[in-house]
């Protein structure tokens, strides 16, 4: 029970994390038709700078300076490359995008080599929020912080859960309020949502709209590279974290039905949700399902784990290709 | 995505068919030795397998992230069928066995292909995507048939020879894959010029119109990826004679991704586009990657370079440069020393510099030295960076220069051509 209820946590703060990287890839893909191949790789990016600032300046710092800084590279690319192949159709800019991802990849490398980097979050931000005990004749106990070794000795059994995996969680959570507050009460997001439906008319009352393509396409790197700093500072800041989380989260937007946030919302925590509990509850396929034959039935979940989102993905496009909220096409 | 210019109901040449021939006859007798049939076979695969990928991407408009899988699940039907040749279990001619492999790439791509046509543009390409991770994570999970980390096996000398003919010579499967590959350059050149591959043509440019007069986009999509799929399982099958072994990074998205590069750099608006590619991608594989380590940076570049300012590829560049050598060229003559000294000051300049970063990074324990284009370079000396830089800056600020006469001599050059068009049209 206190497993299950960890892994929920651990399923929901990953989720989360996907969740960060979606409005980039939808909003942008909604509003200028494209696919943002090297999202990912702004995704490792804003890691890597996340650390190179961590270094000298701290851990805070580089948690706003990175994203800001992804951000504008973003918008620089949008300016300079994006903009160019436009008017060429979408396979063009999928391509020019496809051809970034493969630099960012290889620039990385170049700089801080492909060895996985030492980025931890401040131990502030370290060791367990919450634990909880299963005591033997006490049933299930919250304790804040780490609990005391006499606590876990004997029978009773302790669940941590990460304060790191929390923070992960709550900056998710304060960005994408932030960015919703953005889109709903602003007058800049009111303009965005009016250029996803009817570029044609924003720009007739005299809005810029290679502008706001501009501006959305940082934010979406933006976030992306908020995500990373926090993912990399979590999990490991490596090169091979664009390629571990890109195809992940396409999965995640075709699943939420392209161009819905909400339906990227359900759809990360779906994912997030299924990949921790696969891996947490690690039993033989036999057991859930004792008709498979012998050899499937000899899988355990975990082996089943980086299979699910793609399984989902492909069972999805049966059943309902526009995915969860998307509207059907015409 | 511009019109195709040379399929415009005129008959082709058939010159350039005689010679192709003639060279791919030839070229394993001129060059014998064991390395040059390994790179020959190496290119009648990559010739298919990338003309297979423009089947998708040049002709229907497709953008796939996930041939490999194709040419993958070809390479392992046809491994485990050399294989169960090898045990004696099954009686077939050797030279068919990448038949076999087309048989699995038509029968993967006619599933997943129907997931993946229907839809098109960008979802298309997320659902490639999405299906390549599927089947190279579920490839892993089955080490009894895939061989996990370590790969397939077998030997392609089996059973009795036919003709005298036993593939034990490097030379001899250079022959095998030169008749495969033409067998299927001509027939992936003669469905262009079929009703359904000009329906598919159709169904790029403008899938409503082609829905209007009675075809469905989404049918058209989906056999003209299981053709290419039967193609590309056809060049996995020739892989997996040619090297003997079949391992899990044929089906990986690296591999997916050296396709699409290299198809795109060739060109995908012209059908022999992607021969160039090929050409490209077995001399980058086997000669560029021994004389730097930055070779993937240099790809990457390349590959934006194209997408962003040469959208034909090689071969857009080729056939326009040979219009402008038949014709207005001597316009050009003012322009061309100051953009070529330039280009050649700053690239040099720049790669310096990324050879001498890249040298630092990964070979220090080498020394600091490094000998670049003839020079000697020194990471730990600050002469020797300058040197690189101010060679960057000045071939930055002669091109800069250069480029506004540049593009005006190159909008008159694109206007004498166009008025011979319309001058040969008249006549």
């Amino acid at each position: 029970m206190a497993l299950a209820l960890v892994s929920l946590l651990n399923g929901l703060s990953y989720g989360l994390l996907l969740f960060l990287l979606s409005p980039g890839l939808t909003l942008i893909f909604s509003m200028m038709g494209v696919l943002n191949f090297a999202h990912a790789g702004f995704y490792m990016l804003g890691a890597y700078f996340g650390f190179a600032i961590a270094g000298p300046l701290g851990f805070w710092p580089a948690l706003v300076l990175s994203p800001v800084l992804v951000g504008l590279l973003g918008a620089l690319f949008e300016r300079w490359a994006l903009r160019r192949v436009h008017p060429m159709g979408h396979v063009p800019e999928l391509l020019a995008t496809f051809g970034l991802s493969i630099l960012l990849l290889e620039l990385v490398q170049l700089v801080w080599g492909r060895a996985p980097l030492d980025f931890s979050m401040p131990p502030g931000l370290q060791g367990a929020a919450f634990t909880l005990v299963h005591g033997a004749g006490t049933g299930l106990q919250w304790v804040a912080g780490n609990p005391p070794a006499s606590l876990c000795a004997g029978p009773a059994s302790c669940s941590p859960f990460p304060m790191n995996r929390l923070f992960m969680g709550l900056v998710a959570l304060l960005a994408l309020m932030a960015l919703w507050l953005m889109l709903a009460r602003t007058r800049i997001g009111l303009v965005i949502r009016a250029a996803q439906s009817q570029p044609h008319m924003v720009r007739a009352l005299g809005h810029d709209l290679p502008r706001i393509h501009m501006l959305v396409f940082g934010v979406g790197t933006g976030l992306a590279a908020l995500a990373g700093v926090v993912g990399g500072s979590t999990f490991v800041t490596e090169p091979s974290m664009a390629a571990g989380v890109g195809t992940i989260i396409f999965v995640v937007v075709v699943v939420g039905g392209v161009g819905s946030l909400g339906g990227a919302f359900l759809a990360s925590l779906l994912i997030g949700l299924l990949q921790t509990f696969a891996i947490g509850f690690d039993m033989p396929l036999r057991d859930l399902l004792p008709s498979t034959g012998n050899v499937l039935g000899r899988l355990t979940l975990s082996q089943l784990a980086p299979v699910l989102p793609y399984l989902l993905l492909v069972v999805m496009l049966v059943v309902r290709p526009q995915g969860l909220f998307g509207r059907p096409a015409p | 995505m511009p019109h195709r210019t040379d399929l415009t109901g005129c008959r082709p040449p058939t010159w350039p068919w005689v010679w192709a021939t003639l060279a791919v006859l030839l070229a394993p007798l001129v060059f014998d030795s064991s390395l040059s049939a390994t790179l020959l076979s190496q290119f009648g695969i990559a010739v298919i397998a990338c003309l297979s990928y423009n089947l998708l991407l040049g002709q229907g408009g497709m953008l796939s992230f996930g041939h490999a899988v194709y040419t993958g699940l070809g390479a392992y039907l046809a491994i485990h069928t050399l294989g169960a040749m090898n045990r004696g279990v099954l009686l077939l001619p050797v030279s068919c066995i990448p038949l076999v492999g087309g048989l699995a790439g038509l029968a993967s791509a006619g599933v997943l292909g129907y997931l993946a046509t229907r839809k098109s543009g960008t979802v298309f390409a997320m659902i490639t995507l999405g299906l390549a991770e599927l089947v190279a994570a579920v490839a892993l999970m089955f080490p009894a048939v895939f061989g996990g980390e370590a790969g397939v096996s077998a030997n392609r000398v089996t059973g009795a020879p036919v003709l005298g003919i036993d593939f034990a010579s490097g030379r001899q499967m250079a022959y095998l894959v030169a008749a495969y590959t033409l067998v299927s350059v001509g027939a992936l050149y003669a469905f262009t010029a079929t009703p359904l591959g000009r329906m598919l043509n159709a169904v790029r440019d403008n899938p409503q119109r082609a829905a209007f007069i009675g075809y469905d986009p989404q049918r058209v999509r989906h056999i003209a990826f299981a053709i290419s799929g039967f193609f590309a399982g056809v060049a996995g099958g020739l892989a997996a004679l040619a090297f003997e072994f079949v391992g899990p990074e044929a089906l990986g998205a690296a591999r997916s991704g050296t396709y699409l590069v290299f198809t795109v750099l060739g060109g995908t608006t012209f059908f022999f586009g992607p021969v160039v590619g090929a050409a490209l991608m077995v001399l980058s594989q086997a000669l560029l990657s021994e004389l730097t380590r930055a070779w993937l940076l240099y790809l990457g570049l390349a590959f934006l370079f194209t997408v962003l300012l040469v959208p034909g590829g090689l071969a857009g560049l080729l056939v326009q440069s040979r219009r402008v050598l038949q014709g207005p060229w001597p316009l050009l003559l003012p322009v061309l020393p100051g953009m070529l000294l330039g280009g050649l000051l700053a690239g040099a300049g720049a790669a310096a510099v990324v050879e001498m970063v890249y040298h630092r990074q990964l070979e220090v324990a080498l020394g600091p030295q490094l000998v670049f284009l003839g020079l000697q370079l020194d990471v730990t000396q600050p002469a020797s960076w300058a040197g690189a830089g101010a060679a960057l800056l000045v071939g930055l600020a002669l091109i800069a220069s250069a480029r506004p006469a540049a593009l005006r001599r190159w909008a008159q050059v694109q206007q004498t051509l166009a008025q011979a068009g319309t001058d040969g049209e008249r006549r």
